[in-house]
This record gives C-alpha cells, sequence and structure tokens, in this order.
C-alpha cells in the first residue's frame, strides 16, 4: 500500500489554480448532464433548423435565417445563465454541495467567479455551434460584434442574476420547475422565434421590457439591421442585472 | 502557549424555542482525538457545525485553533466531514478528490488516499451510485486531503460495514499519529473507547461527562454470567461483602459490581452451586463505556 504523509501541510492553493479547478468541474458537470444539453444545444439548434427551413412565421422581409439566428443566441445564452444555473444551483445547494464547498479554501467570491466563467465557457461552445449552423443554412451577420458581445454579457448577468435569485430562495424541486416554466414562457413571448407583432398592441410594451425581448431585440438589431448599440436593450439588460444581482446577494440561502 | 485545537466555553444555540446546545463547554487537544458521544438530539451536530463555521452561536464562546470558526484561513487548515451529503450526485468520486485536493497548497495524492480506503475501483463511479458506506469514505477522504491540522468528523462511521469501519478507525489513528486532531462525534461506545484520547459525553446540549475512556468506566470492575433467568439475587448480596451490588439485565445475564477479589468469585459461584446453577460465559470486566452512557443519559428511546 502506498504509504500516506499525512503529517499536517495546510495551506490554500492560489486563488487562479482554486477558481480554474471549480470551472471546469461546473462546465464538465453541464456538458455530461443530457438535460442541461438538450436545453443548451438541441433545443436552439432544432428551433434554428426548423424555423429557418420552414415558413412557420411571418418574419417580414429578408431570409428567415437573419430573423431567427439572433432570437436563438440569446434563447442560448438564457438557458445556460438562466435555466441550466438555476437548476444545478439550486440541487448543489439542497445536496449540502454548497456548504460542503464553503469549508474549502474556495471562498464565496471565487465560487462565484468560477460559476460565472464555466457560463462564459459554454456560451462560448454554444455561440460558435450556433453560429456555425446559422452560417451552413446562408447567415449573413451584419453589425459590430462587440455590440453583440456587450449584449450578450450584460444578457449573462441579468439572466445569471435570476437564475440564483431562484435557486438561493426556492426548494430545488420548486427552482426546477420554475426555471423551465420561466423558459418556455420567455421563449414564447420574447420575439424569439415569434416576432412581437404577433401579440396585440396593448400589451407588445410590456413585453419589451422583459430580460429575453431586450437581448433578442437587440441582437437582432445589431446583427440583422446591423445598428448600432441598441440603447433601450443595454439599459433594460442592465436593470435587470442590478435587481435581479442585488436581490439574490441578498437573499441567497447556501443550505 | 499553543492554543487547544478547539476551545469552546458556556456555548449556546437556540432553533425558535428549543435549546440545542445550553451552556456547553469543552476544549480538544491538539494531536489529539476527542470523541463527542450524546444521544440523538444531544447536540453534537450543532457544536460541530458551530466549530466548522456553518451555524452562529447565540451565546458564549468559539475558537478553533485559536481563531473564531467564521476566520477565512481556517477553511486550509481545517478538514470537515459532513454527516451526509456534501458531492455532487452525479460526481465521479476520484474527480471530487482531485477538485478537492486542488483547493489546497501540499494536498495527500488522491489516488494514494483512494487506495488507502478500498476506493480505487470506484473512482470513476458517480457518487449516487455507491453504497452508503463508499460515499462516506469519500466524504472522509475529502476531509483530509488538504493535510489540515484539525479535522472534524461527524459520525463518520455511519452506515460503514465492518471493514470500513476498521479502515476508518485505522486512518483516524494515522491521523493522530502525524500530529493532526481529530473531533468526531459518534454513537458508537466501543469506537470512542478504542479511538479517543478524550470522550466528552453531552445530553440536551450540555456537558455530562469527560474524561479519558478509563476515567470514564473507572477502576471499578464487574462479574459477568449467564445462567436461567430469575434466580433469586437478594439471597446471593446478603452474602456478599456490603457495598455490592446484584442485578439481572437483560433477562438471563447477571452482573455483580462491588469490589470484585477472589472473595466474592468464591462466593458467587458457591451460591450457583447451592442454587443448581451453571453459571456460564464467567468473567471479569471494567464497566464498558455503554454502561457509563446510559447511566448518564437515561434509557429511553427519543
Amino acid at each position: 500500500m502506498t504509504p500516506l504523509d499525512l503529517t499536517p501541510a495546510p495551506g490554500a492553493a492560489p486563488l487562479r489554480r482554486m477558481v480554474l479547478a471549480q470551472t471546469g468541474a461546473e462546465v464538465r458537470a453541464t456538458l455530461r448532464n443530457g438535460e442541461q444539453l438538450l436545453l443548451t444545444l438541441i433545443i436552439p439548434v432544432l428551433l434554428l433548423v426548423g424555423f429557418s427551413a420552414a415558413p412557420l412565421v411571418n418574419v417580414g422581409g429578408g431570409p428567415r435565417v437573419d430573423f431567427i439566428t439572433p432570437g436563438v443566441l440569446a434563447l442560448a445564452v438564457m438557458s445556460t445563465a438562466f435555466t441550466g444555473q438555476a437548476i444545478a444551483t439550486g440541487f448543489e445547494r439542497r445536496y449540502g454541495v454548497l456548504k460542503r464547498l464553503g469549508a474549502t479554501p474556495l471562498s464565496r467570491t471565487g465560487l462565484m467567479l468560477s460559476k460565472t466563467l464555466a457560463v462564459i465557457a459554454v456560451e462560448v461552445f454554444q455561440v460558435v455551434v450556433i453560429s456555425a449552423v446559422a452560417l451552413a443554412l446562408g447567415w449573413r451577420p451584419a453589425g459590430s460584434p462587440a455590440a453583440a458581445l456587450l449584449l450578450i454579457l450584460l444578457g449573462t448577468a441579468a439572466f445569471s442574476g435570476l437564475g440564483l435569485l431562484m435557486a438561493g430562495t426556492l426548494r430545488a424541486e420548486a427552482t426546477l420547475a420554475g426555471a423551465n416554466l420561466v423558459y418556455l414562457v420567455l421563449l414564447g413571448c420574447g420575439g424569439v422565434v415569434f416576432p412581437l407583432s404577433v401579440f396585440p398592441d396593448s400589451v407588445e410594451p410590456l413585453l419589451e421590457l422583459l430580460p429575453i425581448t431586450a437581448l433578442t431585440g437587440g441582437l437582432r438589431s445589431v446583427l440583422s439591421d446591423g445598428t448600432g448599440l441598441p440603447l433601450g436593450a443595454v439599459l433594460v439588460l442592465a436593470a435587470w442585472a442590478v435587481l435581479t444581482l442585488g436581490l439574490a446577494s441578498r437573499t441567497f440561502r447556501w443550505e | 502557549m499553543e492554543s487547544p485545537a478547539v476551545e469552546i466555553s458556556d456555548l449556546v444555540k437556540r432553533y425558535g424555542r428549543t435549546t440545542a446546545i445550553d451552556g456547553l463547554t469543552l476544549s480538544a487537544a491538539r494531536g489529539a482525538v476527542t470523541a463527542i458521544l450524546g444521544p440523538n438530539g444531544a447536540g453534537k451536530t450543532s457544536t460541530i457545525e458551530i466549530c466548522e463555521g456553518f451555524r452562529k452561536p447565540d451565546g458564549g464562546s468559539v475558537r478553533v485553533l485559536g481563531l473564531t470558526p467564521e476566520r477565512p484561513e481556517l477553511r486550509a487548515r481545517v478538514g470537515v466531514m459532513l454527516q451526509a451529503g456534501g458531492v455532487p450526485p452525479a460526481a465521479r468520486c476520484g474527480e471530487w478528490l482531485r477538485l478537492m485536493s486542488r483547493f489546497h497548497a501540499a494536498p495527500l495524492d488522491p489516488a494514494a488516499l483512494l487506495e488507502r480506503l478500498g476506493l480505487t475501483e470506484h473512482a470513476r463511479t458517480p457518487y449516487r451510485r455507491m453504497s452508503g458506506g463508499q460515499q462516506q469514505r469519500v466524504s472522509l477522504a475529502a476531509a483530509v486531503v488538504g493535510r489540515p491540522e484539525l479535522v472534524f468528523l461527524d459520525e463518520p462511521t455511519a452506515g460503514l460495514d465492518p471493514q470500513a469501519r476498521h479502515a476508518c478507525w485505522e486512518l483516524v489513528g494515522d491521523l493522530r499519529a502525524a500530529g493532526v486532531a481529530v473531533v468526531l462525534t459518534t454513537h458508537h461506545m466501543d469506537e470512542a473507547e478504542k479511538l479517543s484520547d478524550r470522550v466528552v459525553i453531552i445530553d440536551h446540549g450540555r456537558v455530562v461527562a469527560e474524561g479519558t475512556p478509563a476515567s470514564l468506566t473507572g477502576a471499578e470492575r464487574q462479574l459477568r454470567f449467564r445462567a436461567r433467568p430469575g434466580l433469586a439475587l437478594d439471597e446471593l448480596l446478603t452474602a456478599l461483602p456490603a457495598g455490592s451490588a446484584a442485578k439481572e439485565s437483560p433477562s438471563g445475564h447477571y452482573i455483580i459490581e462491588g469490589q470484585v477479589a477472589p472473595e466474592l468469585l468464591a462466593t458467587v459461584t458457591a451460591w450457583c452451586a447451592a442454587e443448581g446453577v451453571t453459571a456460564d460465559d464467567l468473567s471479569i470486566e471494567r464497566r464498558t463505556l455503554e454502561d457509563v452512557f446510559l447511566e448518564l443519559t437515561g434509557r429511553e428511546l427519543r
């Protein structure tokens, strides 16, 4: 048997190493989880292919893929930053994983940093796959990539805040049900595949205030119409981010 | 002088109207094994979790390695095994242990630790597919992988089969030999008796007895034997020296307490002969920790 030297040699690893290790574990867990993969990759790609190919909805002038792709990118961000993160974190809380990690040298700040980096890593993977499929379907993106990137980062912050707010306060099962429900509702009425014009004029202004609508609309105006940074969308997303992250940090229960 | 591994004085913890810990004072030495014994609901886990920084006390003071429990630098110096959970169900145990090791500056080799605990062949098994005993060993491994100065083990052998329990005991013995302080909770008297340098028995959130296992069980010895149930012990008592006690517990098992000397043995065997009974499994033993425990905490179930 290999001898073990149990003599105390305590010490924390450098923050960078701890955060990278935790980020790797989170990314592995996401990519290995079948339901997560369905939500983050398979559904968005199917919607992209389906709605680009078949004239299911009237998207106005222009190629359908140019209308659909920004919506699907927004959906991908929501599925990872909100739905996936809420469910995973809710169950980590329930199984005492957050508690156990709290007894390691990885600080809460380090853990939140790792979660954010893991979300961004998965999003990079999603954007690459979705863009490749869209380009193959004839997508011709316009506009500034920097503006699109800023919108995606703001959307990530807003959706993460919303996800952590649920995960930190509700029971794990309630988070699971709630996060899936919110995902479906936002998918349906956030302009992802159906333009907002299909809704009555009276509710349209309200729908404009949803984070998914802001992200979808913002990405669409940058990538399809080639406009500069849409300030309205930026403001809506920033407001959601400040509100939800602020509330989550006050109410999050680790156990 | 170096501070003790754990020093608790007048600790109070309430949950709503129930007082879980009610003025508890104890200390655990560095490099020694301290067992906290107590019935369910005695306050063992609350005490440990306050030391681990998971819960805030309502009164009293707690010092862990001389520091207040919430100090972040303790996280690297203290190893923790929760009573249950703490591992993602889908995580493979080898990966989980490697992750835990990466949080530390000079960790043990995770593979060697897995081998030591008989988990090598399960390294790629998801945590949820492991047996309860295997899961316990993963949690134990995670508590020691960072080479801590102090480890808290909350019921480390609950649900373990005898082999795994001995492996755990051996590891605790080796930790102690390497100078690590161990504070553990347990219901198993034999575990406390075998493993610990010091035993603290708590009940209703207070310390009811503490000392080395030997000092708790006392110098007093017992004569035990088995025979048919219902012997008239009163008669025997009159023949025994003053201060002796005799009882039948459970039925058919007799315990004679007192100055266990050759004369006492002779008296008892003579009495058995006169009664026409054969005393089986006649033995002279020390009081066990279990006897002390039941005496102090009562026999009622809770």
